[in-house]
C-alpha cells in the first residue's frame, strides 16, 4: 500500500504549500506582535470602558475554537464589513487575532516584571507618561518577552494548516489535494508531518537560545 | 433572523453531546499519557527518557491537523482498519496533549524542593514510596493551572474533529451553513458561546480541585483573574519545542 | 519681617504662606493613610530655602512617605503641602483649592528630585543618557548642551570616565553617584534622599555620602534627607526632625539633638542606631 514513490514526489507537490504556510504565519504572527501589545496598553493604562470591552474580548477569544473563528471571520464578519478579502487574508487576520489575545497577556506579564522603581524615576524626572511607556518600560519589558512570543509563533506555524477549512491551500491543503490526485493520503500525510517536524525543531531550538539570553533566572 | 434560532439551537445541540465526550475521552488520555510520559522524562533509564522524549517531541512537533488526519485517514489504510472517526479524534486529542501534559508533570516534579526529596531519604523511604507519598502530592497542585490551560486547549481542538466529519458543535454549524447563508452568524455565536460556556465549566471544576488541593497541603489558594493563564505552563527553558498556548 | 530670638526655632505653622521667600517646604496638617494604618497624622512642618534637613526615627514612622508624598508618588489624604509658596497637593480651581490633578502635578514636580535607596537607574540606556534623559525629553535641552551638563555633574561625582558605561557594570557606589548626577541634571530646586546609602556594601558609602556633602556645600539646593547615617545627618544637616508614629516629636540643630536630646524616645532611638554601628 505504502508507496515510496509518491512519498518523494509529494516532496515537491507540498512546496507551494509550505510558503502558503510561512507567510501566513509571519503576517498572522506580526499582527499578533503589534495587535497584543495595544490589547495589553488598553488595559495597562486602564481606558474606560475600552479596557473592560478588551478584557472581555480577549478571555472570549482564547476560549473559543480558533476553527470556529476562522469560520466566523470569513463568513460572517467579512460580509457584515463589506470587504472581499481572500481566504487566505481572511484567516491569516482570524489567527493573527487570536493569537493576540494570548500575546496581550504575555506582553502584560512582562510590563509588571519591570521594577515599580522604573515608575517611581521616571516620575521623579517629570518623564511624560507616552515617554516613560517607550523609553523606559517597553525596551526593558520587550526583551523579556521575546521568548514567549516565540513559542507561540511556533505554535501559530502549527496551526495554519486550520486556514484549509476556508479552502487555502497550505501544506496540509497541499498534502489533501495531491492525496485525491493520486487515490493515497498516507504518503502526502506523513510527508506534511516530516515538514512540521523539520520546521518546528531548529525553531524551537532558536527560542530555547532567546531564552538564555533575555531571561535571566 | 431569530425564527430560525430554535431550530439552529436543536440542531447544534445534537452537536453537544459529541464535543463533551471528545473533551472528556481526549482528558482521560492526556492524564494517563502525561503522567507515564512525563515521570519517564525523569526515568534514570536513557532508554526509557529517549522514548519518552520522541513521542513529546514527536506530538509537539508537528501540527495536530496533520495528526488528526494522518491517524484519522492515512493510518486505517496503512494498517487496514477503520477506525470509527471519533474515535479516531479522541485518540489525536489525547496523544496531542498528552505530550504536552508530560512536560508539565515533568515541570511539576522537578519543581519539588529538593529538601523534601532528602528529607524522604532521611527516613528510607524506597524510590517509589518517596514519589508517591511526598513528591507527587505536592508536584499535584503545580499541575493544576497548566492542565486548566491545556484542557481548555483540548475543548478547542475538537472542533478540528469537524474536518474528519464527527458531527460535533462545529460540523453541525458547518452543516447548517450552506442552507441558512444568511443568518450563519447566529449560527456560529450560539457554538462560541457553548464553547466559551463549556470552558468555563472546566475552569471552576479545575479551580476546586486547586482550592481542595491546596486545603490539603495547608497552603492559600492562589487568586486567579482570568479563566485562563495563558502562561502557566509555558515552557521557559528545558524543553525543546514551542509551548502549547 | 518678626524678629527672631537666636536661640529659638522661627515658628512653623498656619501663616508661614504669607513670607513664601523664607519657606520653601511647607506641610499643613498632612494626613496620610494606608488602609487603616495611619503612617502621617496631621503633620505640620516647614523647610527653609537652602536648608539641609535631615529625618530620623524608627522605620515605619513615615520618613519615607514624606519624601514620596512630596516628589507625587503618594497622594495626602488630609491636609496640604506646599512647596515655595505653590501648592503641590492641591490647586486652585476657580478659587476653590480641589486636590491636584496630573496636569499640576506634572508642573510642579520639575522643581523636585530624588534619589532612591535602590538608584533605579535605567537599565536599558547608558549612564550618559540616563543623565540626559530628562533634560532632554522635560526641559527641551538641546542634545549637545544636556550631554555638555552631564558631563560635568559625571566629573563632579567621580565618573567622568563611565559616561559610556551601562549601569549593571557600575558598583553599587557608583549607580547611585550616577543617580545623583541624574537628578542634579534637572536643577532641582529640591532634592530628596531616601535612604540612598541603605543598599550599598559598607566600603561603597563613604564616597556617596562624600558627594552628597560636597554637593550640600556647593549649591543652595534645599535637602530632605531620610538616612540612617548618624555620622553624616551630623556633618550635614542644618536641621535634624525626630519622627516617631507619624509625628515630629523632636526638632532641633544636629548638635543639640545628637548630644542633648529632649525627648526620651529620642534618646532610646538614638542609642540603638549607635549601638548597631
Amino acid at each position: 500500500m505504502w508507496s515510496w514513490e509518491l512519498f518523494w514526489d509529494s516532496f515537491s507537490a507540498l512546496l507551494p504549500g509550505l510558503w502558503i504556510t510561512f507567510a501566513a504565519t509571519v503576517c498572522g504572527a506580526l499582527l499578533a506582535y503589534v495587535l497584543g501589545l495595544v490589547f495589553a496598553l488598553i488595559r495597562q493604562v486602564r481606558v474606560p470602558v475600552l479596557s473592560q470591552i478588551t478584557f472581555g474580548l480577549v478571555e472570549f477569544i482564547r476560549s473559543t475554537p480558533l476553527l470556529v473563528q476562522i469560520f466566523f471571520f470569513y463568513w460572517v464578519v467579512q460580509p457584515w464589513m463589506g470587504v472581499q478579502w481572500s481566504a487566505f487574508w481572511s484567516g491569516t487576520i482570524a489567527l493573527g487575532l487570536h493569537y493576540a489575545c494570548y500575546t496581550s497577556e504575555v506582553y502584560r506579564a512582562g510590563i509588571d516584571a519591570v521594577p515599580k522603581g522604573q515608575w517611581e524615576a521616571s516620575t521623579a524626572l517629570s518623564l511624560p507618561r507616552r515617554r516613560t511607556w517607550t523609553g523606559v518600560i517597553l525596551p526593558q519589558a520587550i526583551p523579556r518577552v521575546l521568548p514567549a512570543l516565540g513559542n507561540y509563533t511556533i505554535s501559530m506555524f502549527k496551526e495554519t494548516p486550520l486556514l484549509l477549512a476556508i479552502g487555502v491551500i497550505d501544506i496540509v491543503g497541499a498534502a489533501k489535494d495531491f492525496g485525491a490526485d493520486h487515490y493515497s493520503v498516507e504518503e502526502a500525510y506523513t510527508m506534511a508531518g516530516i515538514f512540521f517536524l523539520v520546521l518546528s525543531f531548529p525553531s524551537s531550538i532558536l527560542v530555547r537560545r532567546l531564552e538564555r539570553r533575555f531571561v535571566k533566572h | 433572523m431569530l425564527d430560525n434560532f430554535g431550530y439552529f439551537w436543536e440542531v447544534v445541540l445534537k452537536g453537544l453531546p459529541y464535543t463533551v465526550y471528545a473533551t472528556l475521552g481526549g482528558i482521560a488520555i492526556t492524564i494517563v499519557l502525561s503522567v507515564i510520559a512525563g515521570l519517564a522524562l525523569l526515568s534514570g533509564s536513557r532508554t526509557v527518557r529517549f522514548i519518552s522524549r520522541i513521542y513529546v517531541e514527536g506530538f509537539r512537533g508537528t501540527s495536530e491537523l496533520v495528526q488528526l488526519f494522518w491517524i484519522a485517514l492515512a493510518l486505517p489504510i496503512l494498517i487496514g482498519f477503520q477506525l470509527v472517526p471519533l474515535w479516531a479524534g479522541i485518540l489525536v486529542l489525547g496523544l496531542n496533549h498528552g505530550a504536552y501534559g508530560a512536560e508539565v508533570v515533568r515541570g511539576a516534579v522537578q519543581s519539588v524542593p529538593k529538601a523534601q526529596v532528602e528529607g524522604a531519604v532521611a527516613l528510607n523511604f524506597t524510590p517509589a514510596q518517596r514519589m508517591r507519598r511526598v513528591i507527587l502530592p505536592q508536584a499535584f497542585i503545580e499541575t493544576l493551572p497548566p492542565f486548566n490551560n491545556l484542557f481548555i486547549q483540548l475543548l478547542k481542538s475538537t472542533a478540528l474533529l469537524a474536518l474528519v466529519s464527527v458531527p460535533e458543535m462545529t460540523k453541525q454549524a458547518e452543516e447548517l451553513r450552506p442552507i441558512f447563508g444568511g443568518q450563519v452568524g447566529v449560527i456560529y455565536l450560539i457554538i462560541l458561546v457553548l464553547y466559551f460556556a463549556l470552558s468555563v465549566v472546566i475552569t471552576f471544576v479545575m479551580r476546586l480541585l486547586e482550592r481542595a488541593a491546596a486545603r490539603r497541603l495547608g497552603r492559600r489558594p492562589v487568586k486567579h483573574d482570568t479563566l485562563s493563564d495563558p502562561l502557566a505552563g509555558m515552557p521557559v527553558g528545558g524543553s525543546a519545542l514551542g509551548g502549547k498556548p | 519681617m518678626s524678629s527672631i530670638d537666636a536661640t529659638e526655632e522661627p515658628e512653623v505653622g498656619a501663616e508661614a504662606t504669607d513670607d513664601s521667600a523664607n519657606v520653601m517646604i511647607q506641610f499643613d496638617g498632612v494626613v496620610k493613610q494606608f488602609g487603616d494604618n495611619v503612617v502621617l497624622r496631621e503633620l505640620d512642618f516647614s523647610v527653609s530655602p537652602g536648608e539641609f534637613v535631615t529625618l530620623i526615627g524608627p522605620s515605619g514612622s513615615g520618613k519615607t512617605t514624606i519624601l514620596r508624598l512630596l516628589m507625587t508618588l503618594e497622594k495626602v489624604n488630609g491636609g496640604t503641602i506646599q512647596v515655595d509658596g505653590e501648592y503641590l497637593s492641591h490647586m486652585y480651581r476657580g478659587d476653590k483649592l480641589v486636590p491636584a490633578d496630573e496636569k499640576h502635578l506634572t508642573k510642579v514636580r520639575k522643581r523636585i528630585g530624588m534619589v532612591f535607596q535602590q538608584f533605579n537607574l535605567f537599565p536599558n540606556m547608558n549612564v550618559l543618557q540616563n543623565i540626559t534623559e530628562a533634560p532632554i525629553r522635560v526641559l527641551g535641552l538641546p542634545k549637545s548642551d544636556a550631554e555638555e551638563r552631564a558631563k560635568d555633574l559625571l566629573d563632579m561625582v567621580g565618573l567622568g570616565e563611565k559616561v559610556t558605561a551601562h549601569p549593571t557594570q557600575l558598583s553599587g557606589g557608583q549607580q547611585q553617584r550616577v543617580a545623583i548626577a541624574r537628578a542634579l541634571a534637572m536643577r532641582p530646586d529640591v532634592l530628596l534622599l531616601d535612604e540612598v546609602t541603605s543598599a550599598l556594601d559598607p566600603e561603597l558609602v563613604a564616597g556617596v555620602l562624600n558627594v552628597l556633602k560636597e554637593i550640600a556645600s556647593t549649591t543652595d539646593i534645599t535637602f530632605l534627607c531620610v538616612t540612617h547615617e548618624m555620622g553624616f545627618a551630623k556633618d550635614v544637616s542644618d536641621r535634624v526632625l525626630m519622627f516617631d508614629q507619624g509625628q515630629i516629636i523632636e526638632d532641633a540643630s544636629p548638635d543639640k539633638l545628637f548630644t542633648e536630646p529632649e525627648h526620651e524616645r529620642t534618646r532610646e532611638f538614638l542609642h540603638a542606631v549607635i549601638d548597631r554601628a
